[in-house]
Parts: structure tokens; C-alpha cells; sequence
């Protein structure tokens, strides 16, 4: 009896072991027909991205897109130790940069620029870019580490403000997120995500003089497992098509 | 083997030998990671690394604040273990229930609870704003964080040992004329010590390596809310060196908390 109740369970445990053999498989390797296109882009992507994946997918039968999105350094480190991705979207040059030959040669396709951002009601009465500088004024801005971080201190040095910021984020998203809550009295972001974040925040232009232009690099991966859909997407980007919803979500064409 | 006819005296049952393959896999499938991850760190500069502002704020904010949120877990913890396992009221499996439930919350959606009660539009920020309270992005916030997390650790631990003590000592000790506050104080709480420190140790654990809360309710900035868990995700998406280092640093606080009373942990003999 016993014996049979060990060779069940080492039978089961040699099933368990098969299934999970198996599902990695599937995971691994689709079935013909369907194709699965990687792409990981900076977080002030996720809308007009996942819009154009829609279009993306309706001209491509049997193509699913699916995304990563986060702050542009953190994709490149995940990039870099060797994350399963086709395409990379970077909030700046800089991380595009970092890739090295990773990034077979990217291009420009969109340049976004820096906008104060305020939850509704603006209670702290953020009007411009010097109020930003007010002591016990909550500011949340990125992490220098990412780009719109980096971009938040070019703007403080070029307008000669000393920012003390609560909190510097490790995404646009989690600035955003901070602000949509109430939590912050402002927060720098960029245009774009003002836009889309609609009625939650107010949004408290910078006169285009004082402000930061961030240019929006692409690049298909040379790790990419599908390059010619990798190509593709990256010329549906730059298209007219593309660079139209990109323009009506608050973007400047680079 | 184990079949066989009955034997004129009782055998001592060993483990069947077949359990140490999956055991090795086990522990195998921790102790792999983490030296993997011993192994990346630079060495050479291992010492310059942990001790940058950022590195030493980091540390130091974080021993503070997982100290203090262990206090608080030990302070508003004991009365719930004790009115959890020696009382019975209606209601009382749902109350445990939502006690346990940060421990099985993914830590993010722990730190967005923790923005709708005590976030500035949150539900008691009114009253809080009103009693001149702002907790938003400051030290405090991270505290709390931490304990909400870390609470149930403690509750857990000394709930099950007082249901496993029973109430035989504390029924003696009133009848020889205590009352109940001496009980709890000279009878109760000692007999759990062990399960206390365990609870104590499990807490600090978990306080320490608290990350998505805080970043979801406190943020981070150095030396005020960029404990070391935070310190280290923004190392690593900077990809600097300094990630696996400090990374290094909390697994060796870890392992000495858990060796200081860690033998408790596990309700073997103290």
C-alpha cells in the first residue's frame, strides 16, 4: 500500500514536472499564425502607444503587441540583461544611447516638452514656473536617474530655481499618480500626460522659452525575435498615421 | 520497506529518503538567486559603494523607521493577539481575517488603502489637516507603511502560541487572587516570550524590506523616504553597482536579526 502511495506521488510529481516543461513550451513558441511583438517603451507612451497597437493589430492579422511600460532607465537595465524585447521607445536620447549596438539605428519620432501639473481645484494656486520654488509647496518631480527627471533639473538650472522637491519618483506615472491624488500640490510631467490625465489634474503651461524639449527616440532591437514585425511597427510609428495620433496627444513632431 | 508484518516493538518512523530530492531543490531554488547575486557585486568598490550620503541616508533611515514600526507592531499588536485568542465576540473571524489581510495584500495596493484613509483627500486627511497633521511624503508616512504591513507578522506569531499555552496558568494565577492586568503582566506575556521575539523578528523583517507601500504612500527622497528597498530599485533602474551592494547589505542585516532569534522563529525549543 505504502509503496504504491510513493510511486503516485513520484508519478505525480514527474506529471508536474512534464506539465510545467510543457506550458513553457506553449509560452515560448506560439502556434503558427500567431506572432507576438514586444515592445517596451517610456511610461508617457501608454496612450497613444496602446491606441496605435490597436490599428497595429487590425492591419496585422495574427500579430498581439503587448508592452512594458516604465521609466525608460529602467527598461534599458531590463533590456540589457537581456529582457525578451523587439522594440525599445525611449523618453531621451541618453538611455537610447546607453543601449550601445543594442539599438540597431534608432530614430526620432516624437519631442515632448515639460508642464507643471496640478490635482483639480489647484488648492496650492500653482500659476507659474516660480511658485514651484515656494517653501512648503509639495513638489513631486522624477528621479534625475530618469529622463523626466533629468529634463525637471535642466529646467530648474535654465530658470535658475532652486526646486525642493518630496518625493522624486521613479516614473512620470508616479509623479502623476501623486498628484491625481491630492497627495502633492504639483507636479512636473510632461505635456502629454497632463493631456491625458484629464480632469484629474489642471495643467499650468511653461512659456515655450523657459522651457525643456525631450526628443523621443526608436530602435528595433538586434536581440529582437521579431524583426521584420519590429520594422514594421517601427515605420507605422514614424507614418503619417502614426505621428497623427502622437501629434493629437500633445506631442511635437521631432 | 515500511510494509512488512507487525513488529513485536514500535519502530522509530525516519523520513522516507525520496523527500531530501525536492528538499535540495528547495533550498537550492533560494540559495541560488541570492548567490548569484553575492557573486555580481562589485567587490572592489563594495566598500565606497555603501557608504555614499545616499547609501548611509538610506540605511540609517531605514534601521529608524523598521525599529519604530516594530515598536508600534508590539505596542497596538499584543492587545490584539490577546483579545483575538483569549475573548470571543460575534464577528470575531472576520476581524482576524482583515488583521491578516496585509500579509496576503500585494504591498502596492497596501500603500493606496493607506492613501485613501490617510492621504491628504483622503478619508481622516480632512481631520488630520485640521489637526495640523501632514503626513504626506514624510517620515511618518514610511512608518506607517511599514507597520501595516509588518503588524499581522506579530499578531500571528503570538495569537497561535497563546491559543497553544491554553488558560491553565492564567486561571491558577487568578485564583490564587491576581487580577487580570498581574496575569497578563506576570503570567500570560512571559510564557509567550519566545513567540514575542519571534513575532519582533519577523516584523522588523518585514518592515525592512517594505518597498511598494512606501513608494506608493510616502515616495521617496533621500534621507526622508528613500529607505534602503527604495534606494535599491532606483540603483537599479539607474544601473549602477550600488543595487547588488546594498542589496548585499540587507541580506546581511537580514540574516543577522534571524540568527540573533531567528532559532525561535520556527517554535522549535528555544
Amino acid at each position: 500500500m505504502k509503496r504504491t502511495l510513493v510511486k503516485k506521488i513520484a508519478l505525480s510529481l514527474a506529471l508536474a514536472a512534464a506539465a510545467g516543461s510543457t506550458l513553457t513550451a506553449c509560452g515560448s513558441s506560439s502556434s503558427a499564425g500567431e506572432k507576438t511583438l514586444t515592445v517596451f517603451a517610456a511610461s508617457s507612451l501608454k496612450g497613444t502607444f496602446t491606441s496605435l497597437a490597436a490599428t497595429f493589430e487590425a492591419s496585422h492579422p495574427g500579430v498581439k503587441v503587448v508592452f512594458d511600460f516604465d521609466g525608460s532607465a529602467a527598461l534599458v537595465t531590463q533590456i540589457k540583461a537581456g529582457a525578451p524585447a523587439d522594440v525599445f521607445a525611449s523618453a531621451a536620447t541618453k538611455n537610447m544611447t546607453a543601449l550601445g549596438a543594442t539599438a540597431v539605428s534608432p530614430k526620432d519620432f516624437a519631442t515632448n516638452v515639460l508642464e507643471i501639473a496640478a490635482p483639480s481645484g489647484n488648492p496650492a494656486h500653482v500659476t507659474d514656473l516660480s511658485d514651484l520654488a515656494r517653501s512648503g509647496l509639495k513638489l513631486v518631480v522624477c528621479d534625475p536617474a530618469v529622463p523626466c527627471g533629468a529634463a525637471a533639473a535642466t529646467l530648474a538650472t535654465k530658470n535658475h530655481l532652486t526646486l525642493s522637491p518630496v518625493s522624486k519618483e521613479q516614473s512620470v506615472a508616479g509623479v502623476l499618480s501623486k498628484v491625481e491624488t491630492g497627495q502633492a500640490d504639483a507636479g512636473l510631467v510632461y505635456v502629454t500626460d497632463v493631456k491625458s490625465a484629464g480632469s484629474k489634474v489642471v495643467g499650468i503651461a511653461i512659456p515655450k522659452a523657459d522651457n525643456v524639449t525631450s526628443t523621443y527616440p526608436i530602435a528595433v532591437l538586434s536581440s529582437a525575435a521579431q524583426t521584420t514585425l519590429a520594422q514594421q511597427w517601427v515605420a507605422f510609428v514614424l507614418s503619417s498615421e502614426g505621428q497623427k495620433v502622437l501629434h493629437d496627444a500633445g506631442f511635437g513632431a521631432a | 520497506m515500511m510494509q512488512g508484518s507487525a513488529l513485536p516493538e514500535p519502530r522509530r518512523s525516519g523520513l522516507p529518503r525520496w523527500l531530501w530530492l525536492p528538499a535540495a531543490v528547495g533550498a537550492a531554488f533560494i540559495a541560488v538567486p541570492v548567490g548569484a547575486m553575492v557573486e555580481q557585486v562589485d567587490w572592489r568598490h563594495f566598500g565606497s559603494l555603501i557608504s555614499t550620503e545616499s547609501s548611509r541616508d538610506a540605511l540609517r533611515l531605514s534601521l529608524e523607521t523598521s525599529a519604530m514600526s516594530t515598536l508600534l507592531c508590539v505596542v497596538i499588536g499584543t492587545p490584539m493577539a490577546l483579545v483575538l485568542a483569549r475573548t470571543r465576540f460575534p464577528g470575531q473571524r472576520v476581524v482576524r481575517a482583515v488583521v491578516l489581510l496585509p500579509l496576503v495584500l500585494p504591498p502596492v495596493v497596501g500603500g493606496l488603502a493607506l492613501l485613501e484613509a490617510f492621504g491628504r483627500r483622503g478619508l481622516l486627511g480632512h481631520t488630520m489637516d485640521v489637526l495640523g497633521i501632514d503626513i504626506a511624503f514624510s517620515t511618518t508616512a514610511v512608518v506607517i507603511a511599514q507597520t501595516f504591513v509588518a503588524l499581522p507578522f506579530l499578531v500571528i506569531s503570538l495569537e497561535g502560541a497563546l491559543r497553544t499555552f491554553g488558560t491553565r496558568y492564567d486561571d491558577v494565577a487568578a485564583t490564587l487572587g491576581a487580577a487580570p492586568t498581574t496575569v497578563m503582566r506576570r503570567v500570560t506575556l512571559p510564557l509567550v516570550g519566545p513567540a514575542m521575539t519571534a513575532g519582533i523578528v519577523l516584523c522588523f523583517a518585514r518592515a525592512l524590506g517594505e518597498f511598494g507601500a512606501t513608494i506608493t504612500f510616502a515616495g521617496s527622497l533621500q534621507g526622508r523616504t528613500a529607505t534602503i528597498p527604495v534606494q535599491i530599485y532606483l540603483s537599479f533602474i539607474d544601473d549602477s553597482p550600488q543595487a547588488t551592494a546594498l542589496g548585499v547589505v540587507l541580506i546581511g542585516v537580514a540574516v543577522v536579526v534571524i540568527a540573533v532569534a531567528g532559532r525561535r522563529i520556527t517554535g522549535g525549543t528555544p
